[in-house]
């Protein structure tokens, strides 16, 4: 059964659809992105998951109503909804002792296993710490919570690249193994490339991309094209181009590699740039929906 | 997942219990206290702050008695005139207390539920298996039995050294010490104190503190505005309009109420003396409608705090 099951998921603010009719299907043991622009609907599909708001269609997480049964689903599911939800006034290690106090599934000698790694002290108040220790502190804490569901909603907006890539390492070499499940959103869609298992775009409410990353591999091709090729390339129906230095980069969807790779060189596309190319063959509109 | 490691991991946390659920009610509940005592320090140190500052009044009015004897009629034998002196400052440490208690009660009730939210750390919060009800509860039970426990507590210690030290000076002076603990009954006087606010500041002022909590939960910003500018709106436009004062009697009723707990005697002193009459309280209409109306502001309260979008 999927750790994750929601069948038409509507969510709407007055007027404003966030979320308009989402079919999701996550399994045990994979690692999803959900990227979009502001204003997708990522943050409001992940609240529905979390409980933290209402919605309308069917949604199970691990088998709960998330929204009627928040407090229970919360014994095996964590979150970080953004940097700098911790309370401020609150010390290290009443964290620790909060934490411990309330979640059966917490270990606290694993949290300060974490936290020696890094320079936070244990006394320390959140408020004394730099915003990339705080993302520090609340991952060892949700690292040591016996979690099946983690959910990070923007886990390393604002923080400079060390702690970024120091987050995504500590999470698949310390935390991630086959029976966990990781739910993330983020901007900086580069540097979790490697670490998702699937893919999938949100905009304006509506899933445009969802596939594994098996699936997008062979699916996308991204070729570096002779210049003397470029109009053969551009004749086989490039969804994204691109040129930097005189050189032109094409990004395919379903062609066939052997036939591209006569043109050029082809690897495998990021996906930022088959994000770019999805969203600019949307139909756009005036933006501004909340996120 | 497996089940064995859940087995070995609840196992270690809490022997004997058999179900993360089965623990997390009142664990939960205890850590969510705690965790309101360490983000507002003040419950603890305000009344701290204010006993001691009343404590070195003390020590000076000490240093300053025989004068104060002095100044009181001659015709007075010496020893009355002593405990009359001594017995003057009794009062004045519970009722300090008892105000600093309502007040830091009200400022922290108008905080609780709006703060989390203003800072955003209502979402770290959430991420844990704390149900809002238990959260709600742990709120309440600050102003409801921390501070009123608080209030006692301190007022009996304070009273205890405030009779040791008052025993010292008569019997240095060559007077008896038994009169003053005749007078002063250390335990009749406590566990009046105790009646009083167990009565008054718990029971008879519980909405008081749950609509404030209300308040608190609904309000998206400027939560004290909300508390007490519509009472005040609406007192006024009762006068100006019908030139009645229902609604200012109403809160009156709530503020000063809950009379019915003692009959006073004549000479006695609401928390020196006074007849406790229990039934009488408990027999009063107003007692158990405000109990209702407080119920209901912690349930509205909790499922604010629970449907509402969180930010």
């Amino acid at each position: 059964m999927p750790l994750i099951e929601a069948h038409a998921l509507r969510k709407s603010f007055g007027s404003t659809v966030a979320l308009d009719g989402i079919d999701l299907q996550v399994a045990e043991g994979r690692i999803l992105g959900l990227i979009g622009p502001n204003g997708a609907g990522k943050t409001t599909a992940l609240n529905a998951i979390l409980g933290l708001t209402s919605y309308q269609g069917d949604l199970r997480v691990l088998g709960r109503d998330p929204w009627s049964d928040r407090a229970q689903l919360m014994h095996d599911v964590a979150f970080i909804a953004d940097v700098a939800v911790l309370p401020r006034w609150i010390r290290v290690s009443q964290l620790l002792d909060f934490v411990g106090g309330v979640h059966p599934r917490f270990d606290r000698a694993k949290a300060e296993r974490f936290l020696t790694k890094t320079t936070i002290a244990k006394h320390s108040r959140v408020r004394e710490l730099s915003k990339g220790m705080v993302a520090q502190l609340h991952l060892a804490v949700v690292m040591a919570i016996d979690a099946r569901l983690l959910v990070l909603d923007e886990p390393t907006l604002g923080l400079d690249i060390l702690y970024r890539k120091q987050f995504y390492d500590s999470l698949l070499n310390d935390y991630f193994d086959r029976s966990r499940t990781i739910v993330v959103t983020t901007h900086q869609v580069e540097e979790i490339q490697d670490v998702l298992t699937d893919l999938m775009f949100l905009d304006r409410g509506r899933i445009v991309l969802s596939c594994s990353m098996e699936e997008f591999e062979s699916r996308y091709a991204e070729l570096l094209v002779r210049p003397e090729q470029l109009d053969a390339a551009r004749g086989l129906g490039p969804i994204y181009e691109r040129s930097v230095l005189g050189r032109t980069t094409l990004v395919f969807q379903g062609v066939d590699r052997e036939h591209l790779a006569s043109l050029g060189d082809i690897r495998t596309p990021s996906v930022a740039d088959v994000f770019v190319a999805v969203m600019s063959q949307q139909p756009r509109t005036a933006q501004g929906v909340p996120q | 997942m497996s089940s064995t490691p859940d087995a070995v991991s609840q196992a270690s946390v809490s022997p004997g219990v058999a179900s993360p659920a089965a623990l997390a009610p009142t664990r939960a509940f205890y850590w969510s206290v705690r965790r309101e005592l360490w983000e507002y320090r003040s419950i603890y140190w305000a009344p701290l702050i204010a006993t001691a500052v009343f404590f070195s009044g003390f020590l000076i009015y000490l240093a300053m008695l025989p004068r104060h004897m002095r100044e009181m009629p001659a015709l007075i034998p010496p020893q009355a005139r002593a405990l009359q002196a001594l017995l003057h400052p009794y009062e004045v440490v519970e009722g300090l207390l008892m105000v600093v208690g309502m007040f830091v009660g009200v400022i922290y009730c108008l905080d609780a539920l709006n703060g989390e939210r203003r800072d955003r750390s209502i979402l770290f919060w959430k991420s844990l298996p704390v149900s809002d009800l238990t959260t709600v509860f742990a709120k309440a039970s600050i102003p409801l039995v921390v501070l009123p426990a608080l209030v006692v507590g301190l007022s009996v210690v304070t009273h205890f050294v405030m009779l040791v030290l008052s025993s010292l000076v008569l019997a240095g002076s060559g007077l008896p010490v038994a009169p003053l603990w005749s007078e002063v009954s250390f335990v009749h006087n406590s566990f009046g104190l105790f009646y009083h606010l167990l009565t008054i500041h718990v029971l008879w002022h519980a909405p008081i503190y749950c609509w404030f909590l209300l308040i608190s939960a609904w309000a998206r910003r400027a939560a004290y505005l909300w508390a007490f500018l519509p009472p005040i709106a609406i007192g006024v436009l009762e006068k100006m309009i019908f030139n009645t004062a229902h609604f200012a009697n109403f809160v009156m009723y709530r503020l000063a109420g809950g009379t019915e707990a003692m009959s006073m005697g004549p000479a006695s002193s609401a928390l020196l003396g006074g007849h406790l009459t229990p039934l009488r309280f408990l027999g009063t209409p107003g007692l158990w409608l405000g109990l209702l109306f407080a119920a209901g502001c912690l349930f509205a309260a909790a499922q604010l705090r629970r449907y509402r979008d969180p930010m």
